[in-house]
This record gives C-alpha cells, sequence and structure tokens, in this order.
C-alpha cells in the first residue's frame, strides 16, 4: 500500500479525533442494518413482530432449518449459481475480447460502438422489459430456442447489463498494458489472439477479477426481470427471497436468515476480491 | 457512463487533466482494413443489439401506439397513436401529466441528494482511510457490504427498520433518544423521502468509496512530500493535493451515480411495496405503475422514452460544463 | 459520411425488431386446440401458508385427476405479487398456462384482453353446467352479458370478528350491527394501547374492497352504468369518508395501521391489540397465530342501519379465486376436463375445507364442514347480501388508483391532518382522472 511512509503518528491530533469520529459514525450507519439483519434472523417469529428489542430474547436457529422449506431455496440456489457464473465467465470474454479492440484497434465505427453501448445504461429497464420478452418468444417460436422461462435467457440478458461497464473498465484497463508486450509477442509469431491470450490478458487479470465481481454481483441480485423471465423451475434466489412474505404473513426472522445465506457468498467473495477490485479500478477506469 | 468512452477513445483523454504525458499516442496495429477488430467486437455488437437495442427500438415504436389491454394479446394489431401518448404525459394539467411531473421533479430531487450524500461520505471516508491504521482492512470490508449485499435483502431490512410500531429507527428515535413527542411514520406521507434518500445512500456510497480510495493511489506521494517540506498541514494538503487531483474521477463517478440513482427501481420498489408514497413516487416506479398495474404500455413507453431523453440530454450537458470548467482550470 | 453511416445502423436495428417481434404475440391469434392431450400445466395462486403448502395441498388431488384421466399436470403455484404480471407477459406472447387461477375482480379486465377462453353455454355444459355456481360468485366472473371468463373456485367474503374476551371486559353483550354501535363500542375498547378496530390501510386491495361496500351502502358507485368512472359521485366520496374516519375522527383504529399492508392488523387482532376487524375467513390462520377458536366470534359485517340485504344494504364483496382456461391452450379438451374436476363436489369440499373458503357450487356446500359458525355467517353473506366488485374491464386501475388513494387519506389520518370531505374528493378526483390515461 503507498502512503506507509507517511507516519500516522505525525497526524494532529485534531485529524486523528475526527477521524476517529467520523469513521465510527460511518461505521455504526454501514453496520446497523447488517447487525438487525443478524439478529432478527436469530429470532423466534413472535419477537420479531413485536417491538424491537436490540437483544433476541431468546435465541433460535430456527429459521436457518425453516428457510429451505419455506420456498424451495436449495433449489434457487443452484439456479442462481448456474446463471450468474456463466453471465460472468460470458461477458467477462466477450468484453475482454471487444476491450481488446477498443485499446489495441482503430477502426471504422469505434467511436459509435463505444458510444452506444455505455449509453445503453441509461436505458430504463422498464422500457425493455416487455419487448425482450417479446423477443425471447419470437426467438423461441422462430428457431425452437427456448429463451423465456430458461436459464439461457436470463443468462445472456445479465451477461449484457454488465457488458458496457466490463468493456469501459477493461479497455481502461488494457490500455495501461505497455504495447510494447503484445507487439513482441506479435514480433515472435502469435497473432492477435496469441497475443491477447499469452500477454494481454495475464496482465490484465486484476481488471478481469474486478470485472467478474462486478458482472457475479449484478447477476446475483437482479430482481425484476428475473421475476418476469423465469418460472418454477429456473427462478432465482433474488427473486425467491420474496417468497418469504406471503399473502398471510411475513415471515421477518427467516426473511434475515435467508437474506444472510444468500448473501454470504457474494459478500465474502467481494470482501476476498476487493484488494483486486481496488487495483482494477486504479488501473481501468479512474485514471 | 457515456461519460468515459472520451477516455477511452484513445489520443483525446490524453490531452486533458492532470493524467496528461503519462503515455504517448502509439501506433494501432491497423487502420480500417483489417477484420480483426469487428470480428472482436461482434460477439459485443450481437449481445447488445439483442438485449438492449432491439427491445429499445421497440419500446420506442411502443410509445407511438395504442397499446392498452386490449391489444397486449395481439400488439401487432394495436392501432397508432401517433403522438397522442406523449400528448398525454406532457399535459402537466391533466392528472397523468401532472403526476409525472410530480413524480420527477422528487426524483430530481432525490438523486441529487443522493448522489451528494454518496459522494460526500465516499470521499470523507477514502481521505480518512489514506493512512495505514489499525482496523482499517477490517473497516474497509465492512464499509464494502451494504455495497455488495443483494439489494433485495438489503431494502427489506430498511423496511424491517423503518416499520412505524416495531421498527429499530423509531424504537431508538422515539423510545430511546425521545427526541420525536409521537413515533413517526418512515414508509408512508412526507418521511417516506427521507427513508428512500437513505437507503439509497446507504447502499450507494461503498461504491463512491471504492472508486475514490482507487483514485486516491494514483496520486503520487511525492506530491505530498513536497508540500510537507513546504510546511503544509495535513488539511491543506487535502484541501490543495487530494482534492485537485481528484477531479477528474468526481467529474465521472458523479455522473455514473446520478444515471444509477435516476433510474433506480430496486431500493423504492422493495421499500413501499405496491404503491408508493407520493413523496417517495420516484420515476421508474411510477413508470412501471403506470404500464405493469394501468396495462397502458403505450403511455408507460412514451414516459420512459422521455426519461431516457432527459437523462440523454443531462448527460451531454453535464459532460460539456465539467469539460469546460475542467479545461479552464487546467489552463 | 459518419450520420449515413449511423442513419444506417438506425435503419438496420428497426428492420431487426420489426423481424423479431413482426408477429406481435407469437402464436397469440391462435385460438388452441388438442395438439398435447397428454399434459396440462396448472398456475395456482397464493391460497395457503406459502407456496409449498399449496404445492402440498394441492398434488394429491392433481395426482387424483392424472390417475382418472391420464392427464399429468404440471404446477406452478405463483404469489400474489408476480401472478398478474405473469399473466400479463403469458397473454402478450401467447406463452402461458394452460388453466389458471385469477383473483375474481380481475375477471372482466382480463376478459378485455381475449386471452381467457370464454364460458359459453357449450363450454359451461362441458364442465357440468352454470347452474351448479352460487349466483353471486357467477356475478363475478366477467362483464355481464358476456360468456364468463371463468369459472368460481373458492368463494369468500368479509364478516366482523371479534374478541370475546375484549367484548366481555367492556361490558358489550353483543357484537355490533350497524357501524354506529360499532364506533360506540369501539370507542370502549380504546384504551390502554388497545384499540377498537384494526384495518389495513397500506393494501390496495383490503382498500378499495372496503371503499366499495361503504360507497354502496351510502347509494354510491365507483363506476356508472356504461363503466365510466363515478369517483367523486357523493356515495363514494361519504364512504371513503366514512372508512377512514374510524382513524382519522372515531380514533377507534391506531395510527400506526396506516401502513399496514402485509397483513398486520391479523396479527394485531389475534394478539388482543385490536378488538375487531373485517376480514374474509381469517379462522384458518387465526389458529396458525395461535388465538384459540373460543376466543373470537364472528358476526356479519356491520350496515348503516337495519338488517344486512341487497342495495344499500350490502356488507360484504364477492371475494375469492376463479379458475380460467388460456385460450391458447394446445390441450382444451384435457384444460375443461380439469375444471370440471376442480368444481366436481368432492374436490370442492376438499380443497375449500383445506383453505378454509366456500365452495361456489350449490351442491358442496351442504357439506357439514362448512356450516360452523364462521362458515355460515360468510355463506349467508355471500348468498343474500354480497355484491361483486365492478366488473368493467378498468377494474384493474380502479384498484391501482383508488387504493393508493385511500393509502394516503389513512397516512394523513396518521400524520394528524384533518381527513374532509374535501380532501377525499380531492384525492379521488386524481384517481379518476388517471383513469382517463
Amino acid at each position: 500500500m503507498p502512503s506507509t511512509y507517511r507516519s500516522p503518528t505525525a497526524r494532529p491530533m485534531s485529524f486523528v479525533w475526527t477521524r476517529r469520529i467520523v469513521l465510527t459514525l460511518m461505521a455504526i450507519f454501514a453496520a446497523l442494518p447488517v447487525y438487525v439483519m443478524i439478529s432478527t434472523s436469530l429470532k423466534p417469529l413472535r419477537d420479531v413482530t413485536e417491538k424491537f428489542r436490540w437483544f433476541p430474547g431468546h435465541l433460535t436457529l430456527r429459521p436457518y432449518v425453516d428457510i429451505w422449506h419455506t420456498v424451495p431455496l436449495a433449489h434457487y440456489f443452484v439456479n442462481s449459481t448456474i446463471v450468474s457464473a456463466a453471465a460472468t465467465g460470458l461477458s467477462v470474454l466477450i468484453a475482454v475480447f471487444a476491450a481488446y479492440a477498443v485499446s489495441r484497434y482503430r477502426f471504422k465505427g469505434k467511436r459509435i460502438f463505444t458510444i452506444t453501448v455505455l449509453s445503453t445504461q441509461m436505458f430504463p429497464g422498464i422500457l425493455f422489459l416487455l419487448p425482450l420478452f417479446l423477443i425471447f418468444v419470437n426467438i423461441g417460436n422462430a428457431t425452437g430456442i427456448a429463451l423465456y422461462g430458461s436459464r439461457a435467457g436470463l443468462i445472456i440478458t445479465y451477461l449484457t447489463f454488465s457488458l458496457p461497464f466490463s468493456i469501459w473498465m477493461l479497455a481502461g484497463y488494457m490500455e495501461s498494458i505497455p504495447r510494447g508486450l503484445d507487439e513482441a509477442a506479435m514480433v515472435d509469431g502469435c497473432g492477435p489472439l496469441g497475443a491477447l491470450f499469452r500477454v494481454v490478458i495475464p496482465a490484465a487479470i486484476p481488471g478481469i477479477v474486478a470485472v467478474a465481481v462486478y458482472a457475479f454481483m449484478t447477476a446475483w441480485s437482479e430482481v425484476l426481470f428475473a421475476s418476469v423471465m423465469t418460472n418454477d423451475t429456473t427462478r432465482t434466489l433474488a427473486v425467491g427471497l420474496r417468497g418469504y412474505s406471503t399473502q398471510y404473513d411475513v415471515y421477518w426472522n427467516q426473511v434475515m436468515a435467508a437474506s444472510l445465506v444468500v448473501s454470504v457468498p457474494v459478500v465474502a467473495g467481494f470482501l476476498l476480491l476487493q484488494r483486486y477490485l481496488v487495483t482494477g479500478l486504479t488501473a481501468g477506469a479512474v485514471k | 457512463m457515456a461519460a468515459t468512452t472520451s477516455a477511452t477513445a484513445p489520443g483525446r483523454s490524453d490531452s486533458s487533466g492532470p493524467a496528461r504525458g503519462r503515455e504517448k499516442p502509439r501506433r494501432s496495429y491497423s487502420i480500417g482494413r483489417s477484420a480483426v477488430p469487428y470480428l472482436l467486437v461482434l460477439p459485443a455488437i450481437v449481445m447488445e443489439l439483442l438485449i438492449h437495442l432491439v427491445p429499445m427500438v421497440v419500446g420506442v415504436v411502443m410509445s407511438f401506439k395504442e397499446l392498452t389491454q386490449f391489444y397486449i394479446r395481439n400488439w401487432g394489431a394495436a392501432p397508432g397513436a401517433g403522438l397522442n401518448n406523449y400528448r398525454l404525459v406532457v399535459d402537466f394539467n391533466g392528472a397523468v401529466g401532472s403526476a409525472l411531473l410530480h413524480s420527477f421533479l422528487i426524483t430530481c430531487a432525490f438523486a441529487v441528494l443522493a448522489v451528494g450524500f454518496s459522494w460526500l461520505l465516499g470521499i470523507t471516508g477514502a481521505i480518512l482511510m489514506q493512512d495505514t491504521f489499525r482496523g482499517r482492512g477490517f473497516l474497509r470490508a465492512l464499509f464494502m457490504t451494504p455495497y455488495a449485499l443483494p439489494v433485495y435483502a438489503s431494502v427489506i431490512i430498511w423496511a424491517f427498520m423503518l416499520q412505524h410500531d416495531n421498527g429499530l429507527v423509531n424504537h431508538v428515535l422515539h423510545d430511546q433518544l425521545h427526541l420525536t413527542a409521537k413515533p413517526a411514520f418512515w414508509l408512508i406521507g412526507d418521511n417516506s423521502f427521507i427513508s428512500v434518500v437513505v437507503v439509497s445512500v446507504w447502499r450507494n456510497w461503498p461504491f463512491a468509496l471504492l472508486v475514490i480510495m482507487a483514485a486516491l493511489q494514483n496520486i503520487p506521494d511525492e506530491l505530498y512530500e513536497a508540500s510537507a517540506i513546504d510546511g503544509a498541514g495535513v488539511w491543506q494538503q487535502i484541501r490543495r493535493i487530494t482534492m485537485p487531483s481528484l477531479r477528474p474521477i468526481n467529474r465521472v463517478l458523479v455522473l455514473v451515480l446520478f444515471l444509477w440513482t435516476f433510474n433506480d427501481f430496486n431500493v423504492p420498489y422493495v421499500l413501499f411495496g405496491q404503491s408508493a408514497p407520493p413523496a417517495g413516487d420516484l420515476i421508474s416506479v411510477h413508470i412501471y405503475q403506470a404500464s405493469f398495474h394501468t396495462w397502458n404500455f403505450g403511455s408507460g413507453s412514451a414516459m420512459s422514452v422521455l426519461m431516457l431523453l432527459f437523462l440523454l440530454l443531462v448527460t451531454a450537458a453535464y459532460l460539456t460544463v465539467t469539460s469546460l470548467s475542467n479545461r479552464r482550470s487546467n489552463a | 459520411m459518419r450520420r449515413t453511416r449511423i442513419t444506417a445502423a438506425i435503419a438496420a436495428i428497426t428492420v431487426a425488431s420489426a423481424a423479431l417481434t413482426a408477429c406481435g404475440g407469437g402464436t397469440a391469434t391462435g385460438n388452441g386446440g388438442n395438439k398435447n392431450p397428454k399434459t396440462l400445466t396448472y398456475w395456482a395462486s397464493n391460497q395457503g401458508k406459502n407456496l409449498d403448502d399449496d404445492k402440498q395441498k394441492l398434488t394429491p388431488e392433481l395426482q387424483k385427476f392424472e390417475k382418472q384421466t391420464g392427464i399429468h399436470v404440471k404446477l406452478e403455484v405463483i404469489g400474489w405479487p408476480d401472478l398478474l404480471n405473469r399473466i400479463l407477459t403469458a397473454t402478450s406472447s401467447g406463452q402461458g398456462p394452460d388453466v389458471l387461477n385469477i383473483g375474481n375482480t380481475w375477471s372482466a379486465s382480463l376478459q378485455a384482453t381475449g386471452a381467457l377462453l370464454p364460458f359459453d353455454d357449450g363450454t359451461f355444459n362441458a364442465i357440468g353446467g352454470k347452474q351448479r355456481f352460487v349466483p353471486s360468485a357467477l356475478g363475478s366472473t366477467g362483464v355481464a352479458g358476456k360468456p364468463p371468463a371463468a369459472v368460481p373456485l373458492y368463494s369468500l367474503a368479509y364478516g366482523l370478528y371479534y374478541n370475546k374476551k375484549l367484548f366481555k371486559d367492556a361490558g358489550i353483550a353483543n357484537p355490533p350491527a350497524t357501524w354506529s354501535e360499532l364506533v360506540s363500542d369501539g370507542k370502549k375498547l380504546t384504551h390502554g394501547g388497545k384499540y377498537g378496530l384494526a384495518v389495513e390501510g397500506a393494501n390496495n386491495a383490503e382498500n378499495i374492497h372496503h371503499a366499495y361496500i361503504f360507497a354502496k351502502q351510502h347509494g354510491g358507485d365507483f363506476f356508472d352504468a356504461s363503466g365510466n368512472p363515478t369517483f367523486t359521485s357523493p356515495g363514494a366520496v361519504a364512504g371513503v369518508k366514512q372508512y377512514i374516519d374510524f382513524m382519522a375522527a372515531d380514533k377507534i383504529t391506531a395510527a400506526g395501521d396506516a401502513e399496514y399492508a402485509q397483513n398486520q392488523s391479523l396479527q394485531d387482532f389475534a394478539t388482543g391489540k385490536a378488538a375487531m376487524l373485517l376480514w374474509q375467513a381469517a379462522g384458518v390462520q387465526l389458529a396458525q397465530r395461535g388465538m384459540k377458536a373460543a376466543d373470537w366470534g364472528v358476526a356479519p359485517v356491520p350496515v348503516q342501519s337495519g338488517a344486512p340485504g341487497q342495495g344499500t344494504q350490502v356488507d360484504t364483496m364477492v371475494a375469492g379465486i376463479n379458475l380460467a382456461v388460456f385460450k391458447n391452450t394446445q390441450n382444451r379438451d384435457g384444460a375443461l376436463k380439469f375444471v370440471k374436476f376442480m368444481t366436481s363436489d368432492e374436490e370442492q369440499k376438499i380443497l375449500n375445507g383445506k383453505y378454509g373458503s366456500i365452495p361456489p357450487v350449490t351442491s358442496a356446500q351442504s357439506d357439514p364442514q362448512f356450516a360452523n359458525p364462521e362458515q355460515t355467517v360468510l355463506r349467508q353473506g355471500l348468498a343474500k347480501s354480497a355484491v361483486a366488485l365492478p366488473q368493467v374491464a378498468k377494474e384493474s386501475q380502479f384498484e391501482d388508483l383508488v387504493g393508493p388513494a385511500l393509502k394516503d387519506l389513512f397516512a394523513d389520518a396518521a400524520a394528524g391532518r384533518p381527513v374532509t370531505e374535501d380532501s377525499v374528493r380531492k384525492r379521488l378526483e386524481k384517481a379518476q382522472q388517471q383513469m382517463a390515461g
């Protein structure tokens, strides 16, 4: 980490105290809902529907048992994992190709391509939800490839959602990789793809990891499209979580327990990889 | 995020901003002729066409049709509406138009506040965490957690905390700190605006923090060393070195946050359930209800198209203004 | 040069869009057939504790059907937040289930889309005849004068649930029969953190059900004979105001109820925080919440004066679930067989028994399990003093505009802002104008 040469003791007390106080307040703000999630998930339903209490009156692990049969959570877990992993892998691959082209080649239409891709970030999801659905159905009718209601449909939808950000960030990252490297590889007889796979991709790993984390998170928590495009067998976790508020009851303790279970993989992955994320952003996006 | 196009277009970004002179523009492998770049971007183009662009165009077509419940079953047969849908939604004296205008203004206020606070928290956190100190790694992980939580999970926790009778927020504000004369409502009535801003800030400020932390690593240490020799204190360093160096990234960050916040559907939708209170009636949910609940996809699409045009306009204006002022301050 | 490229690109995209969505709803124009006689897809609504509970309740019956007919039924239970959207996308694409449950108040709206198979006389004969169903339940299956879009499956009605112990403690002998009695009883019951009546103030469906009945009792309506909205008619305004006034003026309802949308009012009643509750078939759910059957009673919903009946004396809506056949089905005969099966006496007894609802099939109602005090009150309400929600194509808009209007009025009341006839009329007027859109 840089900046270590600046010894903290050299800081004036006013700065140190400001830092302590402000960071403490921020920590409370960030942690409070997380604490509520964990403590509520350990309470029996009766306690949850009464006045809020900081500490559970009686602790129970019951919600963690119940969540698996109130909704078929395990099944949704499998779906979400498949969909998110596939969407992430494909998104990264496509983004790497496109970013490589953008950062290394000059070609007609490049500006239109980058502008168009990035401006799709402005599209309100609601505007293309129904059209996309109709397109999937029509493709299904015309070719027999079932996109609606299948995981494949969700995968290509999600991979596209993360594509603009990924291309932008990876192109930025690849710009920072000296061209001499891949030019040397080309001189050694590699084609453009060889240079990409042997030289550029290995050098761009932090950026690729950052992009993959982003793509995975996008796919893992999307609700709107999943609620319309999935059915019983392909439903994802983010939508499945809504199953704990039924017509008659909100199982708050189970909602919290399930949220925790659903969050653990992404949060853990995110925290483990956040170093890459910072590095990736440093080299790629924020220059 | 169109902001970033200029950063990726070679030879342009290098001429502006403090990163100038980092690398010289280089010769590209080929100019125009080769099929390689086209093959490389082809998959991306195909996906963008299929998922974003074609549906988008269909959406625009829909906005010129009278696409109500009577026609959704075979909407090829829906009669053209010309500009009627647009006329309806921009007639601010009519109920539909005035409701849209109200929702639009609420959303603007929401986006400005949410982006402002997210950015403020992000930059404060990033600057305060520039030094190494004990617990820094833990804090960073803690601060990142809200961003990593799936949106449904995190917003439902807030909905739980903001309940009138049993929520934590009223428990703290009313029962423990006695700040309010009686428990306040956070999910209905006027306070719902505050609620949606707070939840949005809670979710988004870690992103600002992450980006600014990354940007801070790009500031050369020599700058700080030199200023320390000149006798500058930590506050002066922040004002004279840190803040100016962050200007280019702030420009992009604020825009990205604005677009995300303005378009945000999940937070208000999960927080308020089936109908948002007037004070929290953000535009994306408003349009969703206008199209999916009243089944009028024609006017719903017209609203979306207007919103898209607005965002394009804001983005273009923002980029023009900020690049002008950037150029001036760098001159 | 650049401009022409952009133009060309836009043209290409437009052509591609046209090609991809050329036939609009795909097979939507088809009218189904019998290409696929061995399977059926059935979308069930969430009637039980949760989706899994529904699955367990329905699966044995579906197996029975398969044994009888050899038709395999693929069941999908869909939660209420998703059901209408799923039906909508199915309608616009033609890719839907064969048979599905719909909220009976949606009948006319869905009928207008043309996505559901109309039950004309021939179709009714195929499932055993129209006369098997209770007339009031048939009143909520579509626009009058057109063949119904669905048939009733489960019927429900509102009753006044009251806490016997709290009534006894307050010295009240009988449940109220008129609203003024309810208010004065409510005032006696409201003290020390307990309230007379619990309402579900932020729940659109509950709000419009009550708004409609109150409007009817004031001689008003939300639609005129030709289906145009009349939200600001004096009767509608007075009715809505009377309902809001339980909180705003009479103070027999807790302010906190204004944000209830997830059956917290049921919870409050079960835990004794509220002494009265207007609900549909609450018995099963009260038991789940640990309230003993001996602790609560049920009475007909109050009226302004006199006894429940028709006209201004109605006291409940015809609530319930209808069963519809998707017009595009590739197994129309099988779908009708399935409807016949589900509405048969035997299945009606079993299913309505499981869900605590009332069979809309006359011959199934005589079963002793529907003769307990709760079901008797609801059954008599349905037979004598029930009215269907407006059967107009714009019903779902009504629900989505008037429901929030009431929610906002409750929010005003909860915040202590005055709720006047004027403020009620303004909210309803805004809702009515938006109907035009």
